[in-house]
């Protein structure tokens, strides 16, 4: 139903302009790179120690304990635990940017603060970024985060903590580093690694006690395989992930429509300038028309 | 010896010097202030034990290590040992009585006949094939205690095997060892469990009956809560590494070596309800299972310890986490605002259309 | 173009009250800005993480820019569609364009957090060039934008060329004020054009922009024609701009109101305000959104309160009799105006939904800045028609050439 109202548009916007360009779809993000790194949440192992939320804190800096705990994620908060509870029901969640295959906030950055990096993890660059927050409204998980009181605010969001994992000389991942969450978890409800073992764990996980997970008709479910377009961070729960706040996306990312529709409209740049010629031209045999009536 | 004990700052060596009447009220007070009491309370209990208001009191052994007397008799406290002696009357006590056979037997007999004493039950009864698994002087466990502890002015089971069975009813409990309150259903029995029990928590309750004649507030399980009303992980040392997320991955790494938390080396101190965290064995700084890196395996409390396995994470106590959805972070719309807006909006919009309505007008009137 | 030589300044020493109270005002205003660019955006502000844009873009960039395209539907009236026959309105037009984007541009630098850093944009993202990310929607608003000020300006320039070549005793600018108006005559289509398919880009991007809010916005408002619709809501609210302009100064400055033009401009709703409707109504029925016309609680309110906006004023417009009524058409415009500034706000702010229990209500402060930058825009736009020839029609002669 979708394909058709985009194709439908499509034809509109390059009818429009008078160019029949054919609009390829953009594939820039379709897969999560080869070398891609990543974390699986699995909570049906969390207690809810909180240990990660301190953990993050004291890896990137940021202030607050856990002696005053964050209420949600903040501008100095780029990891946090809550719980889900309805009657017997409950279930905690981890919440942290969950570095999208096709991230949103890339997506919409204008000048690449946010940027898809080496292992796919996805960074934000303060010198880049002019705040625009443009990046909280495309973030389907609402991440990242912006510092109200402050003169002169950044943007906060995890980054698997890329500063401890990394090593920006060589390139190369540093051998044992993890991020402070993983680091902290003492029942490695999260865990870090290559984002390919990373999905052959929880599906071994499945395979092991598959009753212990939840999923759509019972047949337990990843979420990050497939959910708006994959995420290199994993869940697996024992309830249905919209309870645990995550949104319930289709295949493909929002950005990847966006980008099609963006591109459909200015592919090549065909369309504006054809416009610009047609206004130019029309213009100008109506100001010649002008001219010789009064003439 | 000596030299340990001035480094403690405790009393000179009993065996040498012998009690002088300060050390003893010192003792006293201690071992109120242990038990959060004021240090008058110590006083007290110095004076009712001077004035030879000693209780009488009949420990029996059932399926025990005797751990809980040994950890008793090998407190560094000068003559800890010697001053229960003096401060209770102690009628019976199959380990460290001289006396042997029908004397002690007698003996026993004279003291419940007596009746008014504390009875204090270390070990486990066994109760499959009618408790024929324990037996002293021909009598079961079963039969003993039901005699004398039904007799006793106050029960005291002393160690996890007394309170709920311990390690004799860890599974699959081939005596079928049950604590002392299964077999004295009508009394209420003071559990001081443990393994062992921490001797000073046993010096309270009884130094408390001694003077006061009254008894420890209990919780549902019967143990005191001054002793047992919060768990090891509220107040143990290692805490600040838990909440850190610093956790011991192995023994002997390097987080082991510093001290952090060992919660992830299966550590039961949150489910563990005790006061090992705050006081320690036998004086000695650090003597309790986490002082020495070892993880807390719950001895204290039923169905943790000899029932779960050793290195399987300790389930937390309810804690405080954010709900899922959080509140606004800068509170709902106040309807007041939110009126002053509407209404401003509408005078806007109303006023927009009068302008319209006038301008309409006068053009129409004008052109 | 002969339409410059009609247009006249209006003269006559500024309104001495008027002027007071804009002084006050607009030094409380920097006052409060003051605030805000040393302690934060929070502090002056209702917005929150889960609302990062609230009215300062809802109202004053994307509404504002949309009310400002007075002069895009103008021009493509005058100069595409018309062939000059709306010359007069021209002026005032591109003069309230130009005042309202370039308040745009200051709204957006009183929005945005690391505001130091905006201009690396036109840059290129300056010092690393190149850095453009030509997937992001907002890049193409910021670049269009900010070309569009530049070239709304250019526009302009003969009405402030014209001044100096006839009023200035510097030699000098007057020469170079002759042969800028020389450089317009032939120049000038061109430049017009570039502001025809300016804002035709960016207005259609600005809804672009929500398309990545994906599923936090109401499904009632989340479609791939969102481009579309915000292109052709634009257009109506641009339409009802010209109206009230046109109203406005011939009532204050004693001009002659061009009502030929305005009726046509009505016909001209009619088709635009139809199609808006029937693309909205056809997406909603297409993508099986029907149901939700009725079933999504107070938004569903909001909805059809929206396609009323739009319905009634298309209703007022049909009868060709009664849209050559001028109080009717300044009616209709203000419903058109105001149903193409409530499907801004629905589609920003009430029917983006990024959370439960998440709300937002703009603070008294924040509504403070969104009035002054107005304020600043009615200051500007006084002093330049006093002072400039901008308002013309001054004879029923010259607007009938």
């Amino acid at each position: 139903m979708s394909m058709d109202r985009r194709t439908l548009l499509k034809g509109l916007a390059v009818a429009g302009a008078g160019a029949v360009a054919p609009v390829e779809a953009s594939e820039k993000y379709a897969e999560a790179p080869e070398d891609a790194v990543g974390m699986l949440y699995d909570a049906t192992r969390c207690i809810g120690c909180q240990a990660c939320v301190t953990a993050c804190k004291t890896a990137n800096n940021l202030p607050g304990n856990r002696y005053n705990p964050p209420e949600d994620l903040s501008g100095e908060t780029k990891n946090i635990i809550r719980l889900y509870q309805d009657g017997d029901e409950s279930s905690y969640v981890k919440s942290q940017c969950m570095h999208c295959v096709d991230p949103g906030c890339a997506n919409a950055c204008m000048i690449g603060a946010f940027k898809k990096r080496e292992y796919g993890i996805v960074t934000w660059d303060p010198d880049r970024c002019i705040g625009c927050r443009y990046c909280q409204v495309a973030c389907p998980y609402n991440i990242p985060k912006f510092q109200w009181n402050t003169g002169v605010p950044l943007i906060v969001k995890c980054e698997l903590c890329n500063h401890i994992i990394h090593d920006p000389d060589t390139g190369t991942l540093r051998e044992g580093a993890l991020p402070g969450c993983c680091q902290a978890c003492p029942k490695e409800a999260v865990i870090f690694g290559r984002y390919t073992d990373l999905i052959e764990d929880a599906k071994q996980r499945i395979a092991e006690r598959p009753e212990r997970y939840w999923g759509p008709d019972g047949e337990p479910k990843i979420f990050g395989l497939t959910d708006g377009g994959g995420t290199q961070v994993l869940y697996l729960a024992d309830l249905s992930f919209e309870k645990l706040g995550l949104p319930t996306l289709g295949d493909h990312g929002t950005a990847k429509q966006a980008r099609e529709i963006q591109h459909g409209i200015y592919r090549g740049f065909i369309a504006p300038v054809a416009l610009y010629g047609v206004l130019g031209l029309v213009m100008w045999r109506n100001n010649r028309a002008a001219k010789k009536e009064e003439g | 010896m000596g030299r340990r004990d001035e480094w403690l700052d405790l009393p000179g060596d009993p065996t040498v010097d012998g009690v002088d009447r300060r050390d003893f009220v010192k003792v006293c007070m201690m071992a109120a202030a242990a038990l959060g009491l004021p240090a008058a309370t110590g006083v007290k209990w110095a004076e009712a034990a001077e004035a030879g208001l000693k209780p009488s009191v009949i420990w029996l052994h059932f399926q025990e290590c005797t751990g809980c007397t040994e950890s008793l008799l090998r407190t560094s406290h000068p003559g800890l040992d010697k001053l229960i002696l003096d401060m209770v009357s102690l009628d019976y006590h199959e380990t460290l009585f001289a006396a042997a056979g029908h004397q002690i037997e007698a003996a026993l007999h004279d003291a419940v006949a007596k009746g008014g004493y504390v009875c204090v039950v270390e070990g486990a009864i066994p109760t499959k094939e009618d408790g024929i698994y324990c037996q002293i002087a021909g009598r079961t466990a079963i039969d003993i205690l039901q005699e004398v502890g039904g007799n006793a002015a106050a029960v005291i089971a002393i160690g996890s095997c007394a309170s709920w069975g311990g390690i004799p009813s860890a599974d699959p409990n081939p005596t079928g060892a049950v604590g002392a309150q299964e077999i004295l259903k009508d009394k209420t029995v003071i559990n001081l469990p443990g393994c062992p029990s921490n001797p000073y928590n046993f010096l309270g309750v009884v130094l408390q009956f001694a003077t006061m004649g009254t008894l420890p507030a209990l919780d549902d399980e019967g143990r005191p809560l001054f002793a047992y009303g919060r768990t090891i992980h509220e107040h143990c040392p290692r805490r600040a590494h838990f909440d850190a997320g610093r956790f011991v991955r192995q023994f002997g790494d390097d987080g082991h070596n510093l001290g952090y938390c060992l919660f992830a080396m299966g550590c039961k101190g949150p489910e563990t309800y005790a006061n090992c965290s705050t006081l320690h064995f036998n004086e000695v700084p650090d003597a309790w299972p986490i002082g020495i890196g070892a993880p807390c395996f719950g001895c204290t409390t039923k169905g943790v310890g000899f029932t779960k396995p050793l290195f399987q994470e300790a389930a937390l106590p309810p804690n405080y986490v954010p709900p899922i959805h959080p509140s606004d972070q800068r509170g709902p719309i106040t309807p007041g605002w939110a009126g002053v807006v509407g209404l401003a909006t509408g005078a806007a919009v109303g006023g927009a259309l009068m302008a319209s309505k006038k301008l309409g007008e006068g053009e129409t009137e004008g052109s | 173009m002969a339409s410059h030589s009609h247009a006249q300044p209006v003269g006559g020493p500024l309104n001495k009250k008027f002027v007071t109270f804009m002084v006050i005002f607009l030094g409380i205003w920097a006052a409060v800005l003051l605030y805000r660019f040393i302690y934060g955006i929070g502090v002056v502000s209702g917005l929150t993480d889960y609302y990062p844009w609230g009215v300062w873009i809802a109202f004053d960039v994307v509404t504002g820019t949309a009310l400002a395209c007075g002069g895009y539907a103008v021009a493509i009236l005058c100069y595409i569609l018309n062939k000059g026959k709306y010359h007069p309105l021209v002026r005032p037009a591109l003069l309230t364009s130009a005042l309202g984007y370039s308040m745009a541009g200051l709204a957006i630098v009183i929005d945005v957090g690391r505001w130091w850093g905006v201009w690396r944009i036109p840059l290129g993202g300056f010092p690393d060039m190149g850095s453009y990310n030509w997937d992001s929607a907002l890049l193409e608003v910021a670049l269009c934008v900010m070309a569009y000020v530049g070239v709304l300006w250019i526009e302009l320039g003969p009405a402030f060329l014209e001044k100096w070549q006839s009023t200035s005793k510097n030699s000098a600018l007057v020469g170079f004020a002759r042969a800028g108006l020389k450089f317009y005559d032939k120049a000038l289509i061109w430049i017009i054009a570039l502001g025809v398919l300016l804002p035709t880009m960016h207005q259609s991007s600005l809804g672009t922009l929500m398309l990545l809010a994906g599923q936090k916005l109401h499904g009632l408002w989340y479609t791939p024609w969102i481009p579309l619709l915000f292109l052709i809501s634009c257009v109506g609210m641009g339409y009802s701009v010209v109206v009230w302009e046109s109203s406005l100064s011939t009532r204050l400055f004693k001009r002659q109101r061009e009502d030929d033009m305005l009726t046509g401009l009505s016909g001209a709703m009619v088709v635009i305000v139809s199609l808006y409707l029937v693309l909205r109504f056809a997406d909603l029925i297409i993508s099986g959104k029907t149901s939700m016309m009725f079933t999504s609680g107070w938004l569903s309110i909001v909805f059809w309160v929206e396609i009323g906006l739009f319905a009634f004023p298309l209703w007022m417009l049909m009868n060709k009799q009664r849209r050559s009524q001028f109080p009717v058409m300044l009616r209709a415009s203000i419903l058109l105006m105001l149903a193409g500034a409530m499907y801004r706000f629905d589609t920003y702010i009430t029917a983006y939904q990024p959370a439960p229990g998440q709300t937002y209500f703009p603070s008294f402060l924040e509504i403070f800045v969104t009035f002054g930058v107005i304020a600043l825009e009615i200051s500007m736009y006084y002093f330049i028609v006093k002072r400039y020839p901008i308002l013309g029609g001054a004879t029923a002669e010259g607007a009938a050439e």
